[in-house]
């Protein structure tokens, strides 16, 4: 388990914001930290990895003090014992995937743990190249696999799986979800993209202007009750088109555009109830 | 002709090189990631040598370590250094003279590195010493290869400097740069060609290699 409470002032496109945030998470939970850029939220994730210092406050885990102000205590990232997972993904240029996770084996870890990992990223065929002939999803699942071959305790990740389709996030959320559950890992993502969340975290918390506004389970907190209409679902009509007696229906749903093709009648029913 | 000039040019080149590398490594380090107020000066003093003529360097050293300074003296007196008229204390002005030259490039290149490569080594349990040699100067060898000719080939062609701190004690301090002017000055034209087009097509040499090497990235420090 880990926890903090933090002050910090940061100077952000909207000038100077104080960070002003504390939090405990239970050993083996996966939080979702979710906000509009400019939060703070990468600098909560950098100050938990002592890659920032802030400016006051307290950071404890599994009984260590790793950041006291007050008494003047301070970790600096090497000791902390966390994964962490880079937007741009960090990978060491000059070593080849395999190396990049030889790289950050504990020297007592045996090599049989690298295999694991690279067979459950799906990496083995591409274990001997270097990440600069990788595509991004591929990048990302070495940057992954390098963070999980430390065997954290806790994890961290800064919009780790941003930047991929959707089916390669898929893959890789779930090969993230069986490590977190085989090893009882807290995980602390900060993400933009709701599913993502629903996917892999138990709780949301919202950061605006650098405080914690909100903390929701995330079916609470991306389907506020008030908004679904008896048949669970709701759609924006984005246009008609008519051709003849059919008109074309585009609506937007769940943030995906679905065309209907409907008869005059059943458009002009349909249509008339939404307004 | 006498090849010693020759040689004691490239024995103060690899010195200076070897030393300014030990060096330049920290203070370069210290430069790309500090946020101290110092820096600026700090970075003015580095760069000091690239617009102050040699002699100026040369004239202070000469009356910071001539054996009737002070510190001079003791450095003498304790520890039988004398740095005046000495290949040592060649070696040792070579090093104030070719700082910027080791000190720019490294730190550009630490610089132009993501921050995140460094944090990720941290993060992995890294020592930044281990960092540095492990995931750094690994991705850097543009800008290290760029320092280490660079000094090695400006410590070739010191002259004033030299000169002033050195004298021309023949197998001691009477580096090439040195023989060719007394050698023209005694209208040995033919030794100082000799000198001459050995440093030229050796220079000419090293600048290609490393451009070929390195693909252009030389210009960001010439131009």
């Amino acid at each position: 388990m880990i926890s903090f409470d933090l002050r910090k002032r940061l100077a952000s496109a909207a000038g100077e914001m104080l960070l002003d945030a504390a939090l405990e998470v239970p050993q083996g939970e996966c939080i979702a930290l979710y906000g509009e850029s400019g939060a703070g939220k990468t600098s909560l994730l950098r100050m938990l990895a002592g890659l920032m210092k802030p400016d006051a406050g307290r950071i404890a885990s599994g009984g260590r003090v790793w950041y006291d102000s007050s008494r003047r205590i301070w970790l600096p990232p090497q000791q902390r014992g966390l994964g962490f997972v880079f937007q741009d993904y960090a990978l060491f240029p000059h070593l080849t995937v395999r190396q990049n996770l030889e790289f950050a084996l504990h020297p007592k870890h045996n090599a049989a743990l690298t295999a694991e990992l690279l067979e459950a990223a799906g990496l083995e065929a591409l274990q001997h190249r270097k990440p600069g002939t990788l595509s991004g999803g591929q990048q990302q699942r070495a940057a992954l696999a390098r963070a999980l071959a430390q065997q954290p305790r806790i994890l961290l990740l800064d919009e780790p799986l941003s930047a991929l389709d959707a089916e390669t996030r898929s893959a890789l959320q779930g090969y993230l979800l069986d490590f977190q559950r085989k090893w009882g890992m807290t995980v602390i993502l900060v993400s933009h993209d709701p599913a993502e969340i629903q996917r892999l975290a138990s709780r949301v918390v919202e950061l605006r202007q650098g405080r914690i506004v909100r903390q929701a389970s995330p079916a609470a907190l991306f389907q506020p009750p008030e908004k679904q209409p008896a048949a669970g679902l709701s759609a924006e009509v984005v246009s008609v088109r008519e051709e003849g007696s059919t008109r074309f229906v585009t609506l937007r749903l769940a943030g995906q555009q679905l065309i209907l093709e409907l008869g005059a009648e059943e458009a002009r029913r349909m249509l008339g109830a939404a307004e | 002709m006498d090849l010693a000039p020759l040689l004691l040019s490239f024995q103060l080149a690899l010195a200076t090189t070897a030393l300014l590398l030990a060096f330049s490594l920290p203070l370069a380090w210290w430069l790309a990631y500090t946020r101290s107020r110092l820096k600026p000066v700090i970075e003015a003093l580095v760069g000091l040598p690239l617009v102050l003529p040699p002699t100026v360097l040369g004239f202070y050293f000469l009356v910071l370590f001539s054996p009737a300074s002070g510190i001079g003296l003791w450095l003498d007196q304790h520890l039988g250094l004398r740095l005046i008229f000495s290949f040592g204390g060649l070696v040792a002005v070579s090093l104030l003279y070719s700082l910027p030259f080791m000190v720019h490039p490294l730190q550009a290149g630490l610089g132009s590195l993501p921050p995140s490569l460094k944090e990720a080594a941290y993060v992995l349990g890294k020592s930044p010493l281990t960092t540095l040699f492990r995931v750094l100067l690994p991705n850097m060898k543009g800008p290290l290869l760029t320092g280490i000719v660079l000094t090695f080939a400006h410590t070739v062609g010191e002259f004033g400097v030299v000169l002033m701190i050195g004298g021309s004690i023949p197998g001691r301090t009477r580096v090439a740069s040195i023989a060719i002017y007394e050698e023209v000055e005694a209208m040995n034209y033919a030794s100082a060609h000799a000198y001459s087009l050995i440093l030229l097509g050796l220079s000419f040499s090293i600048l290609l290699a490393v451009y070929t090497v390195n693909g252009g990235y030389f210009k960001r420090f010439w131009s």
